[in-house]
């Protein structure tokens, strides 16, 4: 049973005017098969949040901590905290010229793993989630992300989460651009992540949409780089008819 | 139907890392048109600025003259200059460490012990090795000097070495001549004629390791109907230097794939020279090149188009990393005015792994006429990305590893295109060797 603690985080940014400060004071604590909405107003600092447990060299953490199940994440590389089993689904996955989804896709089970998945059940089990995502079979020979729709591409993403079994899961925008058709196959993913194992989830998104597919938990609001207000999923609904404008006022 | 796509030249990377080439330094690549310039720029400033030439354009003299065609050509080794970094041809070269190739002095061989060794391998069956002496067909009938460094190894090279695939004969084992110089402070010169008959099909591979001060021509000659392949592998020890002239005549409905790999060498310059005897020729040119501290690695294509209804594919990826690393590509596509129905595309992208490297990437593509299939040409020149590597290490892979598989996958598109499994497994390894060596 896994558990994320995020406590009083602080972190920063450089930008040409000078560094800035972007997540200021975060405490959240995410439970195995607890599902945890982040939502907010753009530029409140929700993907910011994403990437600083992810580990991007871009943001710079002034203060607070971060800890896995008790272990101190932010002393770890970006690769050993995906080890320890944190998972990020990014918003803008990045093109790897060259790097076929299936050598992809096996290079990382195996890092995860720390040893190479068995080959029969690996290419089952590869075929199966992408057959369950609705991705083509020549998918797999496909480059990473090369010329991929914005559906493909998060679908994709949803497929490394099926497959690398994180403990912990953070989903940033995963539902940003997409039709519905693509929402209900990618939001039907995350489901079924959820039904086979005990995956706590950081569902970060700017709409309610994906909250009638995917089932928070937890509701929290995130305003100018701390969370705001929290409650259940009837906060979610609240949102829905009051909008952000209420948490912005005081910001 | 004609269609252009241009992208235009492009260079990145350290300007300082530029002073090397002397008062080139820092020359934009349209700089090196100046020569040009009694041309009305105004009238059609992008096309200058990309290197594109149309037909139907007011063409000065000086414009014709500067027809990559018509370089001019001698086996005289005196009408040739010294070659200086004002010109187009050498604005990028580091003269002086190639110094020692422009002067005219014979191959340093001493008793017992000769300053480059060949060993030579042909498949079974094949011809008995041969050697041309000047003037001996096919000896000269294809390479015509077109600058000093050929012109020497042409005139001090009393026997060319000469491998030839028989008429309609397949080979399955490629022809190898394997290069070994026995010295840094030692002068060579070569000629070698490669030449596959009619209807014949087979590959030839040169591989060059140790050291030497080596000027070298390879004439290709590929017979009507016949599907040749060269591959040169310039892996040499870190103080050689290195100029080469390749010049390939393909024949009626033949195919030419040249392959040139340069990983090693204190600098090496291929001039790689392709022209069609008739129609229905195909030449593909592949390069793959890995340019550490130091090393100065050029490579200039010229396909020329003489013949109607041929193609050309050109494709040399690079990547570079550490100080004073450099790479040079200028690819130069002349369709001429029979050329009619070509075909053709030209790319050329280059990885910058560290700061402090610098690649320069020029295509130049000439049309002559407007009845062509299609021509075209890439560039492009990047460092390596920040949020890729970030993509891969978020999912477990650490850093070596995914530079390994970036790295990898760049060159992938060349590598899988060489067919002898041999080559592509050691290129593999050395690639594997570079990278491991950077993040030591």
């Amino acid at each position: 049973m896994s558990i994320l603690e995020i406590k009083n985080l602080h972190a920063s940014v450089e930008t040409p005017e000078g560094t800035k400060a972007i997540l200021k004071g975060v405490d959240l604590t995410i439970k195995a098969g607890e599902t945890h909405a982040i939502m907010g107003p753009n530029g409140s600092g929700k993907s910011t949040l994403a990437y600083a447990v992810a580990g991007h060299p871009k943001y710079q953490i002034t203060e607070g901590e971060v800890l896995l199940d008790g272990e101190d994440v932010l002393a770890m590389s970006v690769d050993e905290r995906a080890r320890a089993g944190l998972f990020l689904a990014m918003q803008y996955p990045v093109e790897v010229p060259g790097v076929t989804v299936s050598n992809f896709l096996r290079t990382a089970k195996t890092a995860i793993d720390g040893e190479a998945p068995a080959l029969r059940t690996w290419v089952k089990d590869m075929k199966g989630a992408m057959a369950d995502l609705k991705m083509d079979p020549v998918f797999a020979e496909r480059n990473v992300n090369e010329g991929f729709s914005g559906g493909e591409k998060k679908r994709h993403e949803i497929l490394q989460m099926q497959l690398l079994k994180p403990s912990i899961a953070i989903l940033d925008e995963t539902d940003s651009g997409l039709d519905v058709d693509a929402l209900r196959v990618v939001s039907e993913g995350v489901n079924r992540v959820k039904e086979n194992s005990e995956v706590g989830i950081m569902l970060i998104t700017h709409y309610t949409r994906i909250l009638q597919y995917v089932k928070p938990d937890f509701v929290h609001v995130f305003v100018n780089g701390r969370i705001a207000e929290q409650g259940g999923p009837e906060l979610a609904e609240r949102l829905e008819a009051e909008g952000y404008d209420r948490f912005l006022v005081g910001a | 139907m004609t269609t252009t796509d241009v992208k235009g030249s492009e260079n990145a990377g350290d300007p300082a890392a530029n002073e090397a080439v002397g008062h080139a330094a820092g020359a934009a690549p349209v700089a090196a048109q100046t020569a040009l310039d009694d041309v009305e720029t105004t009238a059609a400033p992008e096309l200058e600025e990309e290197n594109l030439t149309l037909p139907g354009q007011e063409v000065s003299a000086a414009h014709a003259a500067s027809n990559r065609g018509a370089r001019k050509r001698s086996f005289e080794v005196s009408d040739h200059e010294v070659p200086k970094s004002d010109v187009e041809e050498w604005r990028f070269t580091p003269l002086r460490r190639f110094a020692p190739l422009f002067q005219d002095v014979a191959t340093d061989d001493r008793e017992g012990d000769a300053a480059v060794d060949y060993q030579v391998t042909v498949p079974e069956g094949a011809p008995e090795i041969s050697t041309l002496a000047p003037g001996e067909a096919p000896r000269g009938t294809v390479l015509v000097p077109e600058d000093l460094a050929a012109a020497v190894a042409s005139a001090r090279t009393a026997q060319a070495l000469h491998l030839v695939a028989a008429k309609n004969v397949a080979y399955d084992e490629p022809f190898r001549v394997d290069v070994t110089g026995r010295g840094a402070e030692r002068r060579a010169n070569a000629h070698i004629v490669l030449e596959a008959k009619e209807s014949s099909s087979a590959t030839f591979v040169l591989n060059h390791a140790g050291s030497a001060q080596y000027a070298q021509n390879v004439e290709i000659i590929v017979g009507d109907n016949a599907q040749m392949t060269v591959i040169t592998l310039h892996d040499w020890d870190d103080d050689a230097v290195h100029i080469a002239t390749h010049h390939a005549r393909v024949g009626r409905d033949a195919t030419l794939k040249h392959v040139a790999v340069t990983l090693g060498g204190s600098a090496v310059r291929l001039n790689s020279i392709g022209e069609y005897a008739a129609t229905g020729g195909e030449i593909e040119k592949l390069g793959l090149y890995f340019s550490d501290e130091n090393q100065f690695f050029e490579n200039r294509l010229f396909i020329d188009h003489s013949a109607p209804r041929c193609t050309s594919n050109v494709a040399y990826k690079g990547a570079l990393q550490g100080k004073n690393a450099r790479s040079v590509w200028v690819g130069d596509v002349l369709i001429r005015k029979e050329a009619e129905g070509t075909n053709t595309y030209e790319l050329n992208r280059n990885l910058l792994l560290t700061e402090g490297a610098r690649a320069d990437s020029v295509p130049n593509l000439e049309i002559e006429t407007g009845e062509i299939e299609g021509a075209g040409h890439a560039a492009a020149t990047g460092r390596f990305d920040d949020e890729q590597l970030f993509y891969l290490r978020a999912r477990g892979i650490d850093e070596i590893e995914a530079r390994r598989l970036v790295v990898r996958g760049f060159f992938a598109e060349i590598i899988q295109q060489i067919d002898v499994p041999e080559i592509r497994e050691r290129l593999s390894a050395s690639i594997e060797g570079e990278l491991a060596r950077s993040m030591s």
